[in-house]
């Protein structure tokens, strides 16, 4: 039997022959109990012909296409309603029975088949920015720097450290009666306190990124808006997991007219709620998280913003002022606004306001925009992930 | 993929006796195979043929068949393929009262496979073995030509619903002859519009002369002899010449392609040939479904039930067989549309329902209890199994005591703004928006035919006939890309597509809900379409208005 690789081995030969690839990658999504759907990476095609399409006016938005029924009522009768979003039910609070076992082992199918697809998309992407900063996990490998120090003997003198130590000497000698003015000849120098570098055995790091992933989940974003913003940060989290492996970690936020964080991907992906939308209210919890667990200094932070554009605050006033607090210690906010297809060509206000408080130009490195129609299919979607982390 | 055992196979043969009772017709011969699910995902790509040519699509579906197994694990009962011996397959481990269910089920499919006109032409095909031999081809060609083969593959399966079935079917059912032109349709429809070019005025005043004239004895031709003396010639003339068939998309791009012409693309012909004969032998298939299966669950519904071998097991089969053909409070399960219809066509056939004095009647309590007993309905439904298919079959027998009898009605979907919710309701029980409804769901691929006119200076013109629909406008371009390639040419496609208005989104007053814009209260006015042409041009795409 022919293997996933190959297939896509196979459909990338496409374009040297001057076709378009055709093999997508889609996800079937096994829904399970407490919120924990399984992600099956599956790929698909289409094999196009001429067919006959339903007319889209986009003027019937309110009914949906006929079937069969059978029972009793009369012409008119309601025989039944689904809510346009599912209940949030399990949504708050972690499900009392749920073992951990459970849990761990549901996570690690989403894990490996995350893993699968992200390794299809590996190829397109890196994230951009990417800074040497602070050291917190480990990795079993060596290198040999100059890192230690060492009074007395070493190979190189250190000589900030050095100067340091005179300083301090002197200090308890008495030697530095007015700091205002130092008179360094009378400085006694000590060879305890030259501070030498020496060459020895250190752990390596690598650089460690920390992705927000944030989505709208208020009101407005009923049906495939919330798809495709799924879709995306799903593919980004794949991605990420394949190529970061255990350098990546993650946060989920989710928003309507308030922000809340949850604990994983899972709750991230399948959460809805009704309500409003306040776009400013995501960023500040994660200027807020940054500060208070003092993130920046040890990570390259990344937030992705998923939306579909709507926002209480027409000005975007609070979200500009987030996003500039944002912009001092981000690597990237990459924002994709995908638009209901209702929207037409009119710009949505999120949108509207981020160009017009030119944010975009001014920090065109930190922060990127992309916009999409919720039909967008799937290289739609890759294309909008390498507009934001381009 | 084994035989089932000796044992089952006696409860086959055992239901072949029983079923011919009851006047099913199916040959002696039929393969039973014992398959495992991993089997079925493998086999199901290939529509069931075991020896379908290798393709990677096949390859995808299979992968992505495994995936959905993997997310929702099913247990089909049965598949049956249309070959001869009829061959199909089951799982294992069905007790033996389940499996005289699944083989009354089965041989309803085959006798339907084997009886309905509609299947003629694959009557006399051998087909697992025509597809062997196809497959060896197909291999042979990809060893010499690589994935050049898989792109012919490719762009012939994407005008293989354009293939000619009912032109086929036609010709092998009149046997290669044609309604014999008789003179009245010669001088009405060719004489006077094509040769004589007479104006729609004089046209109609021939027409009320023939009705006048019909009435007595006088010979309405006299007096066209006497006008044109030539007619006489000219009408023996125009009936001795054949009628040369239209040729459908497939064909005429077969015989008239330069590309293929080319003698190191000939090849290519062998693979759109095999493409072609494939789509022609499973479009019965399509066109049948409804009939199909509610054929197939009629029987193993009526032969099980007075089937000694149900006893002890009566509740288990209600369940099973409730399973499968129950009427779904909102949706269509074509098992039971067509068992019922079935039903009740038996019913009204039994009470002589079909005759004038039923239909005039005017009393609904009359019509109720009408009854001339003719019980003549299980001959008039192996009449129907014969000669329908779905379209004919739910255009002729869905009538308003069918949607009363089984309380049937279109359901509409609607959304409620205050609830935020998608609301079924009964949207009509009226029978011609039922019909209308289930005729909307049936397969019907578009009419394109090659335009002679259009078609020069190696351009191939397709023209679409409109029918209120357009093309699904994504396809569009990979398509004609693929008939470019086999053409050798620019191709052109001219088809009507809806013009938009392009004021929706001033339309909402209310952004984040798309719901609201219903309390407008406007209804969309009729759809204007215009006439547009798609060109592709060395594998560019470009459109533009007639």
């Amino acid at each position: 039997m022919i293997t996933l690789d190959e297939l896509l081995e196979k459909d990338r030969r496409r374009e040297e022959d001057g076709f378009k690839r055709k093999i997508r990658i889609g996800r079937i999504v096994k829904p399970g109990s407490g919120g924990k759907d399984k992600i099956i990476i599956v790929p698909t095609t289409v094999e196009e012909k001429f067919v006959h399409d339903e007319i889209h006016t986009g003027q019937d938005q309110g009914e949906g296409e006929p079937t069969g029924g059978t029972g009793d009522g009369e012409e008119g009768d309601i025989i039944g309603e689904q809510p346009v979003r599912p209940e949030e039910g399990e949504g708050e609070g972690e499900g009392a029975g749920e073992g951990p076992g459970e849990g761990k082992e549901s996570d690690h199918e989403l894990e490996s088949n995350a893993y699968e697809l992200g390794k299809v998309l590996s190829q397109d992407f890196a994230l951009p920015n990417l800074q040497d900063k602070g050291k917190k996990r480990t990795l079993a490998r060596y290198v040999y720097d100059l890192t230690d120090k060492n009074r007395g003997t070493g190979q190189i003198l250190d000589k900030k450290a050095t100067l340091k130590k005179i300083v301090e000497t002197n200090i308890t000698l008495g030697n530095i009666p007015d700091i205002s003015n130092i008179d360094t000849t009378k400085f006694i120098i000590s060879p305890h306190d030259l501070i030498y570098r020496i060459l020895s055995r250190e752990k390596d790091f690598e650089s460690q990124a920390l992705i927000f992933f944030l989505r709208d989940y208020s009101g407005s974003m009923g049906g495939k808006v919330t798809q495709t913003v799924v879709s995306q940060h799903v593919m980004l989290y794949s991605w990420l997991i394949y190529q970061y492996e255990k350098q990546v970690e993650t946060r989920f936020i989710l928003h309507d007219t308030e922000a809340k964080e949850v604990s994983d991907f899972y709750k991230y992906y399948s959460y809805n709620v009704a309500g409003g939308t306040k776009v400013f209210t995501a960023f500040k919890l994660v200027n807020d998280i940054v500060e208070r667990e003092n993130l920046a200094r040890d990570y390259n932070i990344y937030v992705f913003h998923g939306t579909d554009g709507d926002d209480w605050d027409k000005e975007g006033k609070q979200t500009i002022a987030e996003l500039g607090k944002m912009l001092n210690y981000v690597s990237r906010i990459g924002i994709s606004i995908v638009e209901h297809t209702y929207v037409g060509s009119k710009q949505t206000e999120v949108e509207k306001y981020l160009k017009l408080s030119g944010i975009l130009n001014q920090h065109s490195n930190l922060i990127k925009m992309d916009v999409m129609d919720e039909n967008a299919d799937d290289s739609r979607i890759i294309q909008g992930i390498k507009n934001l982390i381009s | 993929m084994e035989l089932v055992s000796q044992h089952v196979k006696g409860i086959m043969e055992e239901c072949k006796l029983r079923a011919r009772d009851q006047g099913l017709k199916f040959d002696d011969e039929t393969l039973e195979y014992i398959v495992t699910n991993r089997d079925m995902i493998e086999l199901s790509p290939k529509v069931m043929i075991p020896t379908l040519y290798d393709y990677w699509v096949h390859d995808v579906r299979v992968l992505s068949g495994k995936g959905m197994y993997e997310a929702y694990p099913s247990n089909p009962y049965e598949t049956v393929i249309n070959t001869r011996p009829a061959i199909s397959f089951y799982n294992d481990n069905n007790p033996d009262w389940l499996n005289v269910m699944i083989f009354y089920h089965v041989l309803g499919h085959i006798d339907f496979f084997q009886n309905n006109l509609f299947y003629k032409n694959t009557w006399d095909i051998d087909l697992t073995g025509q597809a062997l031999s196809d497959k060896r081809i197909i291999a042979q060609l990809r060893s010499e030509k690589g994935r050049w083969v898989d792109y012919a593959i490719e762009f012939s399966r994407g005008i293989d619903n354009l293939v000619g079935y009912q032109k086929e079917l036609n010709h092998t059912i009149m046997n290669g002859t044609r309604r014999q032109l008789s003179r009245t349709d010669f001088y009405f429809d060719i004489f006077l519009q094509r040769i004589k070019n007479v104006s729609h005025n004089e046209y109609l005043k021939e027409i009320t002369r023939f009705n006048v004239v019909h009435k007595g004895r006088e010979d309405f031709f006299d007096q066209v002899v006497s006008l044109y003396p030539e007619f006489e010639e000219l009408y023996k003339k125009e009936a001795t010449i054949k009628i040369k068939p239209e040729l459908d998309v497939v064909e005429y791009i077969l015989q008239h392609s330069s590309f293929l012409k080319e003698d190191e693309n000939n090849w290519i012909k062998s693979v759109i040939q095999i493409v072609k004969n494939t789509s022609l032998y499973f479009q019965p298939q399509i066109r049948t479904k409804i009939m199909n299966e509610g054929w197939a669950s009629y029987w193993h519904e009526t032969l099980f039930m007075r089937d000694d071998r149900i006893c002890g097991h009566e509740s288990d089969f209600a369940k099973v067989n409730a399973n499968v053909t129950s009427m779904p409070k909102v949706g269509l399960n074509p098992y039971a549309l067509g068992m019922r219809l079935f039903e009740h066509i038996k019913d009204m056939e039994d009470k002589g329902c079909y005759c004038f004095d039923y239909i005039f009647l005017k009393d609904e309590i009359k019509k109720k209890n009408y009854n001339q007993s003719k019980n003549s309905g299980n001959e008039f439904i192996l009449k129907v199994r014969e000669n329908f298919n779905d379209f004919t079959f739910i255009n002729t027998f869905v009538d308003q005591e069918f949607i009363a009898g089984y309380n049937l009605f279109v359901a509409g979907k609607r959304f409620n703004n205050a609830r935020m919710s998608w609301e079924y309701y009964i949207k009509s029980k009226k029978v011609q928006d039922y019909k209308e409804m289930i005729i909307d769901t049936l397969y019907h691929p578009p009419e394109i035919f090659v335009d002679k006119a259009g078609t020069k200076d190696g351009v191939l013109y397709l023209n679409h006939k409109f029918e209120n629909k357009p093309l699904k406008m994504d396809f569009i371009e990979n398509t004609m890309m693929g008939i470019e390639y086999l053409w050798g040419g620019p191709v052109h496609l001219e088809t009507s597509e809806p013009v938009t208005s392009g004021q929706t989104a001033t339309n909402l007053p209310n952004f984040w809900d798309p719901a609201s814009v219903k309390t407008d209260g406007k209804k969309s006015g009729p759809v204007k379409w215009k006439r547009m042409v798609y060109v592709m041009k060395n594998r560019k795409l470009s459109k533009q208005e007639v």
